[in-house]
């Protein structure tokens, strides 16, 4: 194999990494665009979609493409659910108190996870038609790993779509650009932001389904990696801008997978190379690559 | 004390202040007035550091021979060297006693260093116990010693305007910056409020630069006052030629 | 002014306390002992926490970190040269620390100091952003530190961890330095750098306008928390013996943070009942995870019960107490208001 397609082969790895920590991002950006709040519990409500799809495909008839609509819209739910039990009585509160709250949601889904799913590994049943390998030129590669790619982007145009052209879309953002003169304009909040936790948990929750395929080992603290790294990716990119969450999580996704290729050595860091870029990013550009900085109001 | 030449601030493309300049002389009491959103609370954002212009410069002299460009530095530095400012929505550290609030507002001046303050060592007790005493001079002076271990929060609104310029006071400025002092007031307690201010001119040494909508009150103490509309100079000059101005009284009395 | 009368108090609950532990030792069993050891060492981790996170109102997720390296300071310097030898039989141990060994109180001295340098060197670059920027940022670190912790094979000997780390910690130590973590977060707190600190949590701007140096204040504010923490760290290393990089998870951060909401943001006596609280029911619902045998019946545990209890709690203390996480009853909040 040259050297050439090797690189290839790391690059279609990089891309489909990318495009997952992208669509996790994603969700994490939504809810800090609206609320100003670091969903903690974001990475484990994409493990908890891998599982019920994982659930939804093991135990029961429905067949395996249904499950992936069906379980990412339970997942969905769950995330509009923790927004209303968890985030929304604290909404007037310091933001401490809601970040604590966050944190202790991050755990309580973590710990369900073990006491529900099992603190053992499963295997996640990748359907047949998802995996096999396929060589181009030389370079062998999973079909999943193109498929990611190609999923994510339909989404992102799809929620692109969502946001400039639909009303609910543009009162989104026009929450998140200006939170206290939106809320005077007749805009029902509490609807906009059950809306943007649904549709952050279901991209995640696709993002997980492409997970489990990709890595199909299942651990309720799956989440937790996944989750850090792709907030990072929407600090990277600049908080609250959709496009610079996934123009984050691509470059994290690359990053990574580049590292491990050209500098053997490092692997061991990896999981320590998106937390390096954080503090790089906040040393030398703080709103991010694509994120404006903001002045607080005296 | 305090020149301020060509100030221009701009929000993205918004022009908060364009080309401002002003003068406040040593002793002078100076009014800045203008109708809302004239670009008088940038000014004093500007000034104190919160802000750094787009265009301009801002020149303080605490004392003869000492010249400070206040352009750059952070609103700490500033405070140290003798500026302090109240806030037009009361900023008090809410859940903290008054007393303390006043307290912290000695701090800057403090000589003595953390461990010295942890350790308790003599000097430090020393300097503790000044502050405090001196705490509780500013808390009477204002009328509100009975209160000073009430959180600061729970205060009605006048007071809580009270505890900020006394806390703005254990500063030890030379030139005290005050947004909108009288906001809120009743006719009684704003004739109250400028005997105050006065007064504490006169204690301290004070050089005093203020914001206000009360006429009644600018007109009355201040020695000059300069007038914003829009982000821009429209008059100058002492209280009887701006009320003779005729584009001040188009631009804000005529309409108010 | 009721300075006669805490002083008093505070004789008497360190007279009581010192009384208590004396007992204790004479007649609790080991298990019971290591569980006081613990109360003890969280005492110190809460207050630590608490001191950034309650008082200056900065929120910090780097606990788990600092703790790595204070532990890992003290095995390392504490730990016998031959029983270095042993450990590192995979990769020789570097040779500047091959041939060290010191005692108990310079080597915690050392791992609060390493961790504090550490705290000021993260905390730098973050102190000057957003609060939540700060979050994540810390719980970066703390991730970054067990990485490359599981990674440097010949300093810390990698996953394997280190074992046979001499037991110096006993009721005495993690209570001696619980005391003074107390003292000195009163002290801090009561003088004038405490009341900035909190100035600070209170209202930045403000603050600022005040002449109080954000920045010098937070880093200063780190500084102590991390040498807390990591001394604290030191504490648990010298108790359990045997430390690997894997211990030092989020988890143990949030049981901190547990223990500082439980306790109250901003108050120092809550917080050293909660950390005694918390780590005892810690053991005592330990059964919920584990499978207990009674001989003629058999109950199977649920791991990761506890853990879903004690989550349960934080997010309904958070949400009941609402802004209450922060104001304090009036009478109580006295008790640090006056001089």
């Amino acid at each position: 194999m040259g050297n050439l397609s090797l690189f290839l082969q790391h690059l279609t790895n990089g891309i489909s990494l990318g495009s997952l920590y992208a669509l996790i991002a994603i969700g994490y950006t939504m809810v800090y665009g609206i609320l100003r709040l670091i969903n903690f519990a974001h990475g484990d409500i994409f493990m908890l979609g891998v599982y019920l799809t994982y659930f939804g495909i093991i135990y029961t008839a429905i067949p395996w493409w249904l499950v992936f609509i069906i379980a990412p819209a339970l997942t969905g739910l769950v995330g509009l659910l923790l927004e209303r039990v968890a985030y929304k009585p604290l909404r007037e509160s310091p933001r401490i108190t809601i970040l604590i709250s966050a944190i202790g949601a991050s755990f309580l889904l973590q710990n369900l996870g073990i006491v529900l799913f099992g603190g053992r590994p499963r295997a996640f049943p990748v359907p047949r038609i998802l995996n096999h390998v396929v060589k181009v030129r030389g370079v062998s590669i999973n079909v999943i790993t193109f498929i990611i790619p190609v999923v994510t982007i339909l989404l992102l145009i799809g929620l692109t779509y969502f946001i400039t052209k639909t009303k609910t879309g543009m009162a989104m953002r026009a929450l998140s650009r200006d939170y206290e003169t939106a809320s005077l304009m007749g805009i029902d909040i509490n609807r906009i932001i059950s809306i943007t936790f649904f549709m952050g948990s279901f991209l995640a929750a696709v993002g997980g389904i492409m997970w489990g395929a990709r890595y199909p080992q299942l651990m309720p603290l799956m989440g937790v990696m996944p989750g850090l790294k792709s907030f990072i990716a929407a600090v990277v990119g600049g908080i609250g801008n959709i496009a610079g969450a996934v123009a984050g999580g691509f470059l994290l996704g690359l990053g990574e997978i580049m590292l491990v290729a050209l500098l053997p050595r490092l692997t061991g860091y990896r999981d320590a190379f998106a937390f390096v870029v954080l503090i790089i990013i906040l040393l030398f550009k703080p709103s991010g690559l694509m994120g404006q900085s903001q002045t607080e109001k005296v | 004390m305090l020149r301020i030449e060509n100030l221009t601030m701009k929000f993205g493309g918004v022009v908060a202040c364009s080309s401002f300049s002003a003068e406040v002389k040593r002793g002078q009491i100076v009014g800045l007035i203008g109708p809302n959103g004239a670009g008088k609370t940038t000014v004093f954002n500007v000034i104190t550091g919160v802000y750094k212009p787009t265009e301009g410069q801002i020149f303080f002299h605490p004392r003869d021979g000492e010249t400070h460009q206040l352009v750059g530095l952070s609103p700490d530095r500033i405070a140290k060297l003798g500026i302090c400012r109240t806030f037009q929505n009361t900023r008090l550290f809410g859940q903290l006693s008054v007393l303390d609030n006043v307290f912290i507002g000695n701090h800057l001046r403090l000589k003595s260093n953390v461990l010295s303050s942890v350790l308790r060592i003599p000097s430090y007790a020393r300097e503790e116990r000044e502050i405090y005493e001196k705490s509780l001079y500013l808390l009477e002076k204002i009328g509100l010693q009975d209160f000073k271990d009430e959180r600061a929060s729970s205060l009605p609104y006048g007071m809580q305007r009270r505890l900020e310029m006394a806390r703005a006071l254990a500063t030890e400025p030379k030139l005290l910056l005050l947004d909108e002092p009288a906001a809120g007031m009743n006719p009684q307690e704003t004739r109250e409020l400028t005997d105050f201010i006065q007064e504490i001119k006169e204690e301290f040494d004070l050089t005093i630069f203020l914001i206000e909508h009360h006429m009644e009150v600018v007109m009355e103490i201040s020695e000059r006052i300069y007038v914003l509309d829009h982000g821009v100079l429209i008059a100058e000059g002492s209280p009887s030629e701006v009320q003779r101005n005729a584009k001040v009284i188009e631009a804000y009395l005529g309409v108010g | 002014m009721n300075e006669q009368r805490r002083t008093r108090l505070a004789l008497l609950a360190l007279v009581g306390t010192v009384l208590a532990l004396f007992l204790a030792n004479k007649y609790l069993d080991d298990y019971k002992i290591r569980i006081i050891n613990l109360s003890g060492i969280y005492v110190t981790l809460g207050l630590s926490m608490n001191l950034i996170n309650g008082f200056t109102g900065l929120f910090s997720l780097g606990h788990a970190g600092f703790m790595a390296v204070g532990a890992y300071t003290v095995g390392l310097l504490t730990m016998p040269i031959p029983m270095k030898e042993m450990n590192f039989f995979f990769q020789p141990i570097v040779p500047w620390l091959a041939n060290v060994e010191m005692g108990f109180l310079p080597a915690l001295l050392v791992a609060g100091l390493i961790s504090a340098f550490l705290g000021v060197l993260i905390g730098a670059p973050v102190l000057r952003l957003r609060d939540d920027y700060l979050a994540i940022a810390t719980l970066g670190f703390a991730e970054i530190i067990r990485v490359v912790f599981t990674n440097t094979q010949s300093l810390t000997n990698g996953a394997l961890g280190l074992k046979g780390i001499p037991n110096y910690t006993n009721t005495w130590w993690s209570w001696g330095v619980a005391f003074v973590t107390i003292w000195f977060v009163s002290f801090l707190i009561r003088g004038s750098y405490g009341k900035a600190f909190m100035a600070i949590r209170e209202d930045e701007i403000a603050a600022e306008a005040m002449g109080i140096n954000l920045f010098r204040h937070k880093v200063l504010s780190f500084a102590f928390a991390s040498f807390f923490a990591g001394v604290a760290g030191g504490l648990l290393a010298s108790l359990l013996g045997t430390i690997d990089p894997n211990m030092f998870r989020i988890t143990l951060t949030f049981n901190i943070l547990l223990i500082v909401v439980l306790g109250g943001l901003g108050r120092i006596t809550g917080t050293v009942v909660a950390a005694v609280v918390v780590t005892v029911m810690m053991e005592a619902l330990r059964f919920l995870d584990e499978s207990i045998n009674l001989g003629f019946i058999q109950i199977k545990g649920i791991p990761g019960m506890r853990m879903v209890i004690f989550s349960i709690i934080l997010i309904l203390v958070v949400v009941l107490r609402r802004e209450g996480l922060l104001t304090r009853l009036k009478g109580r909040e006295a008790s640090y208001a006056e001089n």
